[in-house]
């Protein structure tokens, strides 16, 4: 049993290992400056420039948070404060249903349902073209996927606050709102942080939704309506011609690399906080 | 006091709108599924492999990828089952639950839950190429076996530690070892574990891009582990990549089925724990 629990968490150093191990080719070849900050993506000449894609993956994950969080936090007070017991144990279970849907079922919605109204009705007021494959688009379906992720740690998060608080709050003639607003999210601060980067890390790493509906253009993005290239879809997208084309599996397995790096740094980041909440909820 | 008001009643109307937007979206994305999905729907599609001419619009069905899934999705449980069971035992019955070394190994597995699935398919493709075996079911079932792990050991994890410690002390004090002692709590959590198995399930079936690299597609039903295996959200991928309008709606048909698949998975197993919880000794 020992062995086991040690084989199976360190299977964390080892893909850690791994992919470096066989990113060294690429790394040999240029910095890992020059590598984050080329523009230049031209696989056949063995020029590896990732900017455009850490660029694509940034735009889509910002504009989800930005969408997801406002939304998720009215949400989590709602469910927590105000809603009656009868509706919370109705809402809850349609957030939980949500968590359980694939993420290829999240892009063909988003290629049914987004991306026709991205083109036909949002982009028209903007710009003169769309093809409704863009950034944007990226970010709604991203945005619904890490709903339920952010509802349910930040409703676990606003239960550790102390009732005499919000009781103390209500007392002195404070309404609901402002109870929420000057005791709950002072309170829940370090736990919605936490709960916001693991979104954010969740989304950092979402592949094949994203690949079905950002374009898949090797450019920066410059607005919501571009289409973008995140990280995790270039891996997805080439893994067919790796084998054949010299260092362009050692650049994708570079590009895992600095995904693994990124999302672990943002997970240990978060996972520390949260247990920190609970322990103090325990003691 | 009035603006007070306005203020409360404002942000009580923006709340539940969030809600609305939050829950309803459930709604949208199945709504859209089934709309799109019913027309194209048919016996054949689950019934039958790709006939000749499948992928330019002529007859057959995705069998190969539901069969080619249900493979993976239960050779990966059943694999990660039997190394979560252990650890999860090994976490609370050997180290304890307040163990420093526990918290971290429990911190430890919640950060392999955050990995992405991309990341687990490359390193599964790395391990492939280093021992030399193709894109086969055997690949696809370890790839995600890495994936299904962390989320079995943490679930059996929760479920575990509801058992009341009373029962593993008087086991103990009737001379039971730690290993006889983690049998009486085992069985105590039996539906604790379905509910793991489930979970792991439907996170196994819906995932893409562990197999992608590892399974490989195959337009029959593998017969042995070293085959590749078709798998029903990468049949969905190719086919809405396609020109062809018919085959673009075997796509929607195929979201369908993996869409009713999953949501009878997520539907028992929040049942099933719900029914854990209410049984529990207190």
């Amino acid at each position: 049993m020992l062995l086991l629990t040690i084989l199976s968490v360190s299977v964390v150093v080892v893909i850690g290992i791994g992919l470096y191990y066989k990113s060294v080719p690429v790394l040999s070849n240029s910095s890992w400056w020059h590598l984050l900050t080329s523009r230049e993506w031209k696989p056949l000449k063995g020029l590896f420039g990732f900017f455009p894609f850490i660029m694509g993956t940034l735009w889509v994950t910002g504009i989800a948070i930005i969408i997801a969080l406002p939304l998720c936090l009215l949400s989590s007070f709602y469910i927590t404060e105000y809603a009656p017991h009868r509706v919370r144990k109705i809402l809850v279970p349609f957030v939980n249903l949500l968590s359980g849907i694939p993420p290829v079922i999240f892009g063909v919605w988003g290629v049914l349902f987004i991306i026709p109204l991205i083109q036909n009705h949002i982009a028209p007021h903007f710009v003169e073209f769309s093809t409704g494959y863009s950034v944007l688009a990226g970010g709604i379906v991203l945005a619904v996927m890490i709903f339920p992720l952010i509802v349910s740690i930040v409703c676990e998060v606003l239960a550790t606050i102390p009732k005499e608080l919000k009781e103390a709050s209500l007392s002195l003639g404070a309404t609901k709102w402002e109870t929420i607003r000057k005791v709950y999210l002072r309170k829940a601060t370090p736990g919605i942080i936490a709960a916001a980067v693991l979104a954010i890390s969740r989304a950092f790493g979402e592949t094949i939704a994203v690949l079905m509906v950002c374009g898949n253009n090797a450019a920066v993005p410059h607005s919501v309506f571009d289409s973008g290239y995140p990280l995790p879809a270039l891996i997805a997208n080439n893994y067919g011609e790796m084998l054949s084309i010299p260092m362009y599996d050692s650049a994708l397995m570079f590009a895992a690399l600095l995904l693994f790096i990124i999302i672990l740094l943002f997970n240990i980041i978060s996972r520390v906080i949260l247990t920190r909440l609970e322990r103090r909820l325990a003691a | 006091m009035t603006r007070r008001k306005l203020e409360e009643n404002f942000f009580r109307i923006l709340m539940l709108m969030s809600i609305i937007v939050v829950a309803g979206s459930f709604f949208l994305i199945v709504g859209t599924i089934f709309y799109k999905g019913v027309p194209f729907m048919n016996w054949d599609m689950i019934t039958k492999i790709p006939g000749g001419g499948f992928y330019i619009g002529k007859e057959g069905g995705v069998l190969n990828a539901i069969i080619g899934s249900l493979y993976v999705a239960g050779g990966a449980t059943v694999l990660g089952l039997l190394i979560s069971i252990p650890v999860a035992i090994y976490i609370n019955m050997y180290l304890g639950n307040r163990n420093v070394i526990a918290n971290s190994l429990r911190i430890a597995f919640d950060v392999l839950f955050g990995i992405p699935s991309i990341v687990y398919g490359a390193f599964g493709f790395l391990i492939m190429v280093y021992f030399g075996i193709k894109a086969s079911l055997l690949g696809g079932i370890l790839a995600v076996t890495l994936l299904v792990i962390p989320i079995l050991v943490r679930t059996l994890d929760e479920v575990i530690i509801t058992v009341p410690k009373e029962l593993r002390d008087a086991s103990l004090a009737l001379g039971a070892t730690r290993w006889e002692m983690s049998k009486v709590v085992l069985r105590q959590i039996r539906p604790g574990i379905f509910t793991a198995i489930l979970l792991s399930f439907g996170r196994a079936i819906g995932d893409v891009a562990s197999v992608l690299f590892t399974a490989g597609f195959s337009d029959n039903i593998p017969t042995s582990l070293h085959q590749p295996a078709a798998t029903l959200p990468l049949a969905i991928f190719f086919q809405l990549g396609s020109p062809v309008e018919e085959v673009q709606g075997r796509a929607y048909a195929s979201a369908l089925i993996l869409t009713i698949v999953v949501l009878i998975i997520t539907v028992l197993s929040s049942l099933l724990a719900k029914r854990f919880s209410k049984n529990k000794i207190q």
